[in-house]
């Protein structure tokens, strides 16, 4: 096992580096002791701390498409290797192991972070080093770097569909927008709000709610969203609540006896891996907005199961849409390393836009130049079993907005990577620059 | 340095010892990284430079916690709060250098406020753009905050787990109202994507140097005005109080005065560390007010050894160095290491990492806390 | 939303009525209840809500099942010919098919969505007007209320007048003002309105406010504002009761956290910072006993308590012989120890059961509320964890003052020399109360399972509360605990509806500090001189 190689070195390191003495003979030894014989594929989820509940899978999830890309030759002639490190929920260690990655184990590309503060952390660090990562969790936007791509939802692809499937398949007239208080619910938040208030919804119509990380105790708002709701308008909460709060919300839902034919709940971040720690059976009928759900009847989405299951070997675990943008993220990757026949970033990256490769619902996800890529948008249903029945879904890919049209100060600006006249991540229409570059 | 000069300073081997090589590390580091080709075996990548720059502010942060815990018996949970309160200071400095290149290219108000719609900068980050004034507040918010908190509690004779507690409770406090996205401080995503301090770009090699040199001076300077103050007169009232606090109060000293200053100094102290870790790591966040960081900074100078100053300093590298290794060596079970190193160190270490060191030296420290009977009764009456 | 509903509901009608509407002209003279539910395989969402309607005001036997079935998702449609059956193993014909015609081709479940389910339950109560338990009429005719559709008015007027029993005559009675309170004559919409004012029910609030907006005569605006302003006043009331269940119920739930660690640290000193990991114990303790006794998921909890009680307090006991017994006397650094414990068992319990937050089902008898009225509700699974939090508490008062070995625990703890002098075996006591107070962890576990995640994290999020209850209320006194866990339960929840959830934390915690300063000692100081510096 490598691990042991590279644990080795940099113990004699720093036990030499903190007497500053003999640092130079360890080094030598840790510089020297890797030449590239390897692909080498970063994998930066936290697997101790708040957030293990979620990326634990994600990692696992790359372990498995390395295994895969390994038994099918691996890839320019050469075996993958996952390097795996914990950032344990720790936001500035994030930025830290992303620096050993890139820095020490040289790898050739990361697949990581699931907080938008976590990535936010380790931003400057592949800018610097001029590394790749795959983000592959839904997110707020309002980002796009030349180093990272993402592979989950941008706003456009997850909130305003979902709005509009309430709007004007269910009829809602009053909207609670419920979220733990932190970016991405601000961000989305901020967005439907203008999104609905341009609709014709009057902002009395509208109540948002903020509570912290991890809040337990909910009586007092879920009886506060039913008098909201019992305003003889068809109300819903769009609930960007945050995982470990979801629980005690649904139950306290399903004990005030809010049904959710009353008053339904579409949630953007509760999957099939949140609802298998839930005892489902009082959120049957809730909502939720995805790109992919396990439910899903397709021949690609089958074999991925059956792969997931025979990885992890229990059956009984669930797939959910970050594991699926890994896995388009990985393939991506993939295909654009073959492109370019090297894995050189800069190539791979010039090499990525335009690709496409099958999502797991029948369609195809292409990499977009603004480092988003097309998804389709899915309406589920809470089902007794903890799966989702699909009440709606988009006809087609809905192409991932990075900046988006809702908020004043982003909707003059565009990500385009590709076209040799912008070739940034915030190009300003208006004044026709890119600020803040850092390279 | 003035207080360098004085000889009193670093009679011991101890304080020699130690001064000496992390001077000597302050020169080898940045001569590795900077001066060595980038080929050569012998070069030291910057990532370590900004590796072992962030060691020294967090062994900064625990220097500052033995001096109250150590010294005055004052047992805070809640120190990570100071050091927070630096790091946002210093935070708030390095968003303004932004200034235009921020995404959005808003010459005046961070990226986070214009897209959360924020209309004009509030009024308490006026000044942030100038670095004296940021530097200043670096040290005056956390010894304002340590100074009206010791205030109330130590002239309300609030002592031992009472008051330990009451300073979780105040990080938690403020980690909750930094969260808090209306509180202008960027919520849980925090202060990021520096550029550059004081005109120097952040990435550069030779800032990351100069700000791992600056961490070390601070962490040099730190242990030397500690050991002024500990050596002093002060400081052996202040080993008094924490031997019988009643006792000292009866002799006619006035100990919350004593308690008081010194905990402001420490606070002072953890908020310059604070400065000093933001610009290396890239990020400032809420996450910095948890409760769990602030025991953690307690845990490090146990496993040094508490009431010696440079074993809180040894107890944050080992501790730090070992949670780096481990989280990259064994990310499966390394908690399993780190909770059993705690355990272990706790039961056969008991005056941590250098009270081995020193069973075996004759010194002439002025004595860590004893676990002598009394010693030993007395801080069970603290406990409860 | 009830508006849009009415409002569908009468184009439905008069579609099926009248035959005018030229979208349902053409097969209007062949609508059979055969042709129309033959409909409902194919349709679409929002087709399959105008037919169930329609299907609802044919007189057929069928149409009970028919819509029963289809709530329960049990409605399968022959994917050609759109025969309805019942089930799918085992198909019985119900629509278009009999016993003896060939079995189907395929069938497709008639799926069905939350407006659809909503549209259903009012026209399914109304089937149920007549039926012969009372019970099930009365049910029927509350769901009724505000919900009326307009097509069962008449068939409503009529089962009003011969209904004998008066409970249920009283609810139909509502339901029918709830549906006259927009009737033409103005004398009977004032008739509706008093009617409805004796009604202790947000809904119908919300009707007279509705009504009131609408109202053009001046004589039943006044007696809609009357009726608005009394219903107003009783919701104030019933508001501040229900702030006041929530949060005496945050109290308990705080109680139950910290009254172990009143023991573990407030009683013995130490400074037990895997008090969590023991109530995380206890969580992981009601699954494992919930997958071993799949068969009996109400009883499993009735097991969970003793069980959970067992594995925390022999973890605890174990952490006190093998670390916590070398360190009485430097209690500081029982934090350092216990900080690593509660490392270990967390991974432990990564490691075991995997990071994944693992799902704990609650019994049947532990969900839903208690409908005090249409104001105020108080949900089980809260009113048990108060009455299990009291009994709890009590218990453990009664152990520490009234038997033996609590004699020797207070002894101990106490004046440890002494008590060694007079014979008492101090290690023995020594463990036995440390595993007392983490097997009441451990209990604590059981009932936060009902509430919250059971993942790795459990802990981490109640040890700080914990500690600051047990030091609020006064360390070694668990009286003081219990005190101390109310007063901050009650306080918050009625700051949260002020300045929300987040300042209201923020207010309680910096109110205990400076409390603090004003009681260091907490809410109840111990007296003694063992107490003294």
């Amino acid at each position: 096992m490598k691990t042991s190689i590279r644990a080795g070195s940099k113990r004699r390191f720093t036990r030499a580096a903190l007497k500053a003495g003999a640092a130079t003979l360890a080094l030598a030894g840790s510089a020297a002791g890797f030449a590239a014989e390897t692909i080498k594929v970063g994998v930066l989820h936290s697997l101790s701390g708040t957030m293990a509940i979620s990326e634990t899978t994600l990692k696992d999830t790359v372990l498995m498409l390395v295994d895969e890309q390994n038994k099918k030759g691996g890839l320019l002639g050469k075996k993958l290797e996952a390097v795996v490190v914990d950032p344990a929920s720790n936001w500035p260690l994030f930025a830290e192991k992303a620096k050993e990655l890139l820095a020490k184990d040289k790898v050739d590309v990361i697949y990581g972070c699931w907080t938008s503060v976590s990535r936010k952390s380790v931003l400057p660090v592949v800018e610097e080093l001029n590394g790749m990562l795959f983000y592959p969790v839904q997110y707020e936007g309002e980002e796009s770097s030349k180093n990272v791509f993402y592979t989950g939802a941008a706003p456009n692809q997850q909130a305003i569909p979902a709005v509009d499937y309430l709007m004007n398949e269910v009829g809602v007239e009053r909207w609670v927008l419920a979220g733990t208080d932190y970016v991405y619910p601000r961000t989305t938040n901020k967005i439907l709000e203008a999104y609905l208030k341009d609709k014709g919804v009057a902002a009395g119509d509208i109540m948002i709610n903020y509570t912290p990380f991890g809040h337990s105790d909910w009586q007092t708002i879920v009886s506060d969203i039913k008098k909201f709701g019992s305003a003889g308008k068809k109300t819903a909460v769009v609930s960007t609540i945050n995982g470990d709060a979801n629980v005690p919300f649904y139950k306290e839902l399903g004990n005030q006896g809010v049904s959710a034919e009353d008053i339904p709940v579409v949630a953007f971040s509760v999957g099939e891996e949140e609802l298998s720690g839930f005892d489902t059976s009082p959120l049957v009928g809730h909502l939720a907005a995805w790109n992919y759900f396990m439910s899903v009847d397709t021949s690609e989405n089958d074999a991925f199961i059956k792969k997931w299951h025979a990885f992890i070997k229990d059956p009984k675990r669930v797939t959910n849409d970050p594991m699926e943008a890994t896995y388009i993220g990985f393939n991506l990757w993939v295909k654009a390393v073959e492109k370019a026949g090297t894995t050189d970033v800069d190539a791979v990256r010039k090499a990525i836009y335009g690709l496409d490769v099958p999502n797991l619902t029948g369609g195809t996800a292409v990499m977009l130049p603004n480092h988003h890529i097309t998804k389709p948008v899915l309406i589920g249903e809470i089902q007794e079993d903890g799966q989702f029945q699909v009440v709606w879904q988009t006809d087609e890919e809905v192409p991932g907005d990075a900046w988006t049209d809702y908020l004043p100060e982003s909707a003059k600006i565009t990500a385009d990577w590709q076209d040799p006249a912008i070739n940034c991540g915030n190009y300003n229409t208006e004044t026709k620059t890119c600020s803040g570059q850092n390279y | 340095m003035a207080i360098s000069s004085q000889p009193k300073l670093l009679s011991d081997a101890a304080s020699r010892w130690l001064v000496g090589t992390i001077a000597l590390v302050l020169v080898v580091v940045p001569v590795l990284n900077l001066l060595v080709p980038a080929d050569s075996a012998l070069h030291l990548s910057s990532y370590w430079v900004s590796l072992l720059g962030k060691y020294l502010c967090l062994a900064l942060l625990a220097l500052a916690l033995d001096l109250v815990w150590g010294y005055a018996g004052i047992l805070s949970l809640g120190h990570g709060a100071f050091f927070a309160l630096g790091g946002y200071a210093m935070g708030m400095y390095l968003m303004r250098q932004i200034g235009e290149r921020g995404v959005y290219g808003n010459p005046v108000l961070p990226d986070f406020m214009v897209f959360l719609d924020w209309q004009e900068l509030p009024w308490y980050w006026y000044g942030f753009d100038d670095f004296l004034f940021a530097a200043l507040m670096v040290v005056l918010v956390p010894g304002a905050l340590a100074f009206a908190f010791g205030w109330f509690a130590f002239r309300s004779r609030v002592t031992g787990v009472y008051l330990s507690i009451i300073t979780q409770a105040l990080t938690f406090a403020l980690m909750l109202a930094f969260f808090r996205n209306d509180m202008g401080f960027g919520g849980n995503n925090g202060l990021t994507d520096f550029k550059d301090i004081l005109g120097f770009s952040l990435a550069a090699e030779g800032t990351k140097s100069a700000l791992f040199v600056a961490s070390g001076v601070a962490l040099i300077g730190g242990y030397l005005l500690c050991r002024r103050v500990v050596t002093s007169r002060l400081g052996r009232v202040l080993v008094a109080v924490r031997e019988a606090e009643s006792r000292t109060r009866f002799l006619g000293y006035r100990v919350e005065h004593y308690k008081l200053f010194v905990f402001v100094l420490s606070a002072m102290l953890a908020g310059i560390a604070g400065a000093l870790y933001v610009p290396q790591v890239g990020i400032i966040n809420p996450g910095e007010f948890a409760p769990l960081v602030s025991i953690e900074i307690v845990v490090w100078v146990a496993v040094g050894g508490r009431g010696y100053l440079y074993g809180a300093i040894v107890g944050a590298l080992l501790v730090n160095y070992g949670k780096t290794w481990f989280t990259g060596a064994f990310p499966e079970i390394w908690l399993f290491l780190l909770g059993g190193l705690f355990v272990v160190s706790t039961l056969f270490l008991p005056r941590g990492v250098v009270g081995l060191l020193q069973r075996r030296r004759s010194s002439h420290q002025p004595s860590p806390p004893s676990p002598s009977p009394q010693a030993a009764a007395q801080a069970e009456e603290g406990a409860r | 939303m009830k508006l849009l509903f009415a409002l569908l509901l009468a184009l439905m009608a008069v579609g099926a009525g009248a035959a005018e509407s030229p979208d349902t002209a053409t097969d209007e003279p062949a609508a059979t209840f055969e042709a129309v539910a033959l409909g409902l395989g194919s349709a679409s969402f929002r087709e399959k809500t105008a037919l169930v309607e329609r299907l609802a005001g044919f007189a057929d036997p069928r149409v009970p099942v028919l819509l029963e079935t289809l709530l329960a998702g049990d409605l399968y449609a022959d994917a050609t010919t759109g025969a309805l059956y019942i089930g799918k193993a085992d198909p019985a014909p119900l629509v278009g098919a009999t016993e003896a015609s060939a079995p189907p081709d395929k069938l497709r479940k008639v799926i069905t969505n939350n407006s659809l389910r909503s549209a259903l339950r009012p026209l399914i109560a109304a089937t149920r007007l007549r039926d012969p338990d009372p019970e099930v009429r009365a049910r029927a005719a509350r769901t009724l209320i505000g919900e009326v559709p307009l097509a069962l008015t008449p068939t409503l007027e009529q089962v009003t007048a011969t209904e004998q029993h008066s409970e249920v005559r009283q609810a139909l009675r509502t339901a029918l003002a709830s549906v006259q309170l927009a009737d033409a004559d103005p004398g009977v919409r004032i008739a509706a309105v008093r009617e409805l004012a004796d009604n202790s029910d947000k809904q119908i609030l919300t009707l007279l406010e509705q009504r009131a907006r609408q109202e053009q005569e001046a004589d039943v605006s006044a007696a809609l504002a009357e009726a608005i302003a009394a219903l107003q006043a009783r919701e104030k009331w019933f508001a501040f009761f229900g702030d006041l269940f929530f949060g005496l119920s945050l109290g308990s739930v705080l109680l139950l956290a910290a009254v172990g660690l009143a023991i573990t640290f407030g009683v013995m000193g130490v400074i037990n910072m895997a008090h969590g990991e023991m109530i995380m114990l206890g969580a992981y303790t009601t699954y494992v006993v919930q997958l071993l006794m799949p068969e009996h998921i109400e009883l499993s909890l009735l097991v969970a308590v003793p069980a959970a009680f067992l594995v925390s307090g022999l973890v605890g006991i174990a952490i006190e012989r093998g670390v916590i017994r070398f360190l009485y006397g430097r209690p500081l650094e029982t934090l350092l120890a216990t900080f690593g414990i509660s490392l270990v068992l967390q991974q432990l319990v990564r490691t075991i059961f995997s990071p994944l937050n693992k799902s704990v089902i609650t019994p049947d008898w532990l969900s839903g509320s208690w409908q005090i009225n249409g104001m105020l509700s108080l949900t089980y699974n809260r009113l048990y964890i108060i009455l299990f939090a009291l009994a709890v508490l009590v218990t453990l008062v009664g152990l520490l003052r009234k038997t033996p070995i609590g004699l020797q625990m207070r002894a101990v703890t106490q004046n440890r020399a002494m008590a060694s002098s007079m014979g008492i075996r101090t290690g023995r006591v020594d463990a036995l109360t440390f595993g007392l107070g983490s097997g009441v962890a451990g209990i604590a576990g059981v009932a936060l399972s009902q509430l919250t995640n059971v993942g790795p994290n459990l802990g981490q999020s109640y040890i700080i509360d914990s500690f600051l209850v047990v030091v609020f209320g006064g360390v070694g006194n668990l009286f003081g605990t219990f005190v101390a866990a109310m007063s901050l339960g009650v306080v918050t929840k009625f700051a949260e509806p002020l300045v929300g959830a987040v300042l209201a934390k923020i207010l309680i915690l910096v109110f205990v500090i400076l409390f603090i300063q004003w009681r260091p000692r907490g809410l109840f100081a111990l007296k003694g001189r063992f107490v003294e510096d």
